[in-house]
């Protein structure tokens, strides 16, 4: 559906994605991650046909976007970060225009305007001047925007950002029941968001990809390195020599050792869910004051991929 | 023949939408109160003091008004555009430049004409005070039309620069000022014969003089359809050149 080529943009002495490649397939979701800055924005742009790659090829449907843009364009929805509103116009009058400017046909305008509201929820402010929508209302009509045209083809930048966290739940939903049809590709910087809504996950940081996968192949690979903390009442040389006896526990730390209580941390990669370490625990009979799992989250990984 | 009716209607579309937002904001009504009022009173007072019934007076003013209005009139155009980030939106829509060119410069231009067609008023009362010579007028107002769609097309060009109205505004401005003051007798014959010339052919305003003499020249109309040309060109290749990060 998406094939990007070995694709790279600069901007003057700037390198903002260099050679970058993958491709999604028909009826997708796929979350584009990345600090800010790291490229995804212009990656979308170049997907869209806003802006031409220096080098390397963006193929829609197997059409090169540059060759044939015009199709190529005509096959996308694009939300851009900044939602593309005329805040002179009605809600209405933006669908309109929306839609008549997507060849929609005159006499299935307005049909398909009243799916498109139902879809994105917007009965309630249909007569509102855009720049009296809140940011989440903002955001439903630019994404009214985006499917308009039922295109194949999705692409939505940071399309949660700055919405409160119901707002956000309500755009998740949608994105999540648009992607059943079509093919989608979302940037955000919150891990949870692509982890909750992607089929797949790319990682793109300072302009080159540095993780791809399914979201919970992405967590399994983390959590063969989660992080343990464990707080007790021993001595602290006693609990390393005692934990190092186990084999799936690596990088055993003291952290602070005062007033009789030792906190250590360690990175397991257990299968048993921890059974091991409880059992040592109890047959050495320490007063455990606290043991805290998964401390590594897709967040720490995330920043460890993208320092 | 299918392909033509889709390119058009596009425009169409854009173009409804471009007349819209004039006229969705209340700065639409304040321009064109301004230009009536503006001309108006300015020939008006005094009228009664030349004793000539003609419009010659209005149509050498009517090139400064112009000078101020059409900038104004195109500043917004695409400088609002690329403020509110809808550029973004325009040109990933699947058409082509010329399109939304032709689309910005026809909404300008349709603009322009609302403030013509309501000056009209002016040759009507004249015509009713005594036998208004009706050559000239039709001239004035056909150069009006060609002078305006000039400075409309170079505000298009100062507009997709930059994302500053103000800066779009005095640098179309200034383009238009220039390039109509060159022709003028005062600076003609300061300069050297061969820069004169040049002058003269390029000028804006020189050709504007000519046509409200009656004299409608057809190189004169077609210098101005092919300066708008060029512009809008200009500007095609500006917006796909996408320099103005």
């Amino acid at each position: 559906m998406i094939e990007i080529k070995g694709v790279t943009k600069k901007f003057g002495e700037i390198t903002a994605v260099k050679g970058i490649s993958f491709a999604v397939k028909k009826g997708e979701v796929l979350g584009f991650l990345g600090p800010n800055g790291a490229g995804k924005t212009t990656t979308m742009k170049l997907i869209t046909g806003f802006w031409q790659a220096d080098q390397g090829q963006v193929l829609i449907d197997g059409l090169d976007n540059v060759t044939h843009s015009k199709e190529s364009r005509a096959k996308i929805g694009y939300l851009p970060e900044t939602v593309p509103l005329y805040d002179e116009m009605k809600v209405y009058e933006y669908l309109r225009f929306i839609a008549s400017i997507r060849d929609i046909t005159p006499e299935m305008i307005l049909p398909r305007i009243k799916e498109v509201v139902e879809i994105c929820n917007l009965h309630s402010v249909i007569g509102k001047s855009l720049d009296e929508l809140s940011k989440g209302y903002r955001q439903r009509v630019g994404l009214a925007q985006a499917i308009m045209h039922n295109p194949d083809i999705l692409i939505l930048d940071e399309p949660t950002t700055g919405l409160d966290p119901n707002q956000i739940a309500e755009i998740r939903e949608l994105i999540k029941k648009i992607g059943k049809e079509k093919t989608v590709i979302f940037s955000t910087h919150i891990l949870a968001e692509a982890q909750a809504t992607c089929d797949r996950v790319v990682i793109i940081n300072k302009g080159q990809i540095v993780a791809e996968g399914r979201p919970e192949e992405l967590a399994q690979a983390l959590k063969s390195q989660e992080l343990v903390t464990l707080k007790l009442r021993a001595k602290g040389s006693e609990v390393t020599t005692a934990l190092a006896t186990l084999a799936d526990l690596k990088n055993i730390k003291i952290v602070s050792e005062e007033a009789g209580l030792t906190t250590v941390t360690m990175e397991s990669s257990a299968r048993d869910e921890g059974v091991a370490l409880g059992e040592l625990l109890v047959k050495r009979a320490w007063p455990v004051c606290e043991l805290v799992r998964g401390g590594v989250s897709l967040e720490e990984v995330f920043r460890e991929l993208t320092k | 023949m299918q392909g033509e009716q889709h390119f058009l209607r596009s425009i169409y579309v854009l173009f409804k939408k471009e007349l819209m937002s004039y006229f969705n904001s209340p700065i639409a009504y304040i321009y064109l109160a301004v230009f009536l009022v503006l001309g108006n009173w300015l020939f008006v007072k005094p009228f009664f003091l030349n004793g000539e019934l003609s419009m010659r007076a209005y149509f050498t003013l009517l090139p400064w008004i112009l000078l101020f209005m059409a900038p104004a009139i195109t500043m917004r155009s695409w400088s609002e555009e690329k403020k509110s980030g809808t550029i973004e939106f325009l040109l990933t829509l699947p058409l082509s430049s010329w399109q939304l060119v032709l689309a910005k410069f026809a909404g300008a231009l349709s603009f322009l004409l609302i403030g013509l067609l309501l000056s009209l008023t002016l040759p009507f009362s004249l015509n009713r005070l005594g036998d208004l010579d009706l050559g000239p007028v039709i001239g004035g107002y056909l150069g009006a039309l060609c002078l305006g769609s000039a400075y409309l097309a170079i505000g298009l060009l100062a507009s997709v620069m930059t994302k500053n109205q103000i800066i779009a505004l005095i640098t179309s401005l200034a383009i238009c000022f220039v390039l109509f003051i060159i022709g003028q007798q005062f600076i003609l014959v300061t300069v050297p014969v061969v820069i004169a010339k040049f002058f003269g052919f390029i000028s804006l305003g020189a050709r504007f003089d000519n046509i409200t003499r009656g004299l409608v020249d057809s190189r004169d109309l077609i210098y101005y359809l092919s300066f708008s040309y060029f512009c809008l060109w200009l500007n095609v290749k500006l917006l796909e050149a996408r320099k103005w990060q």
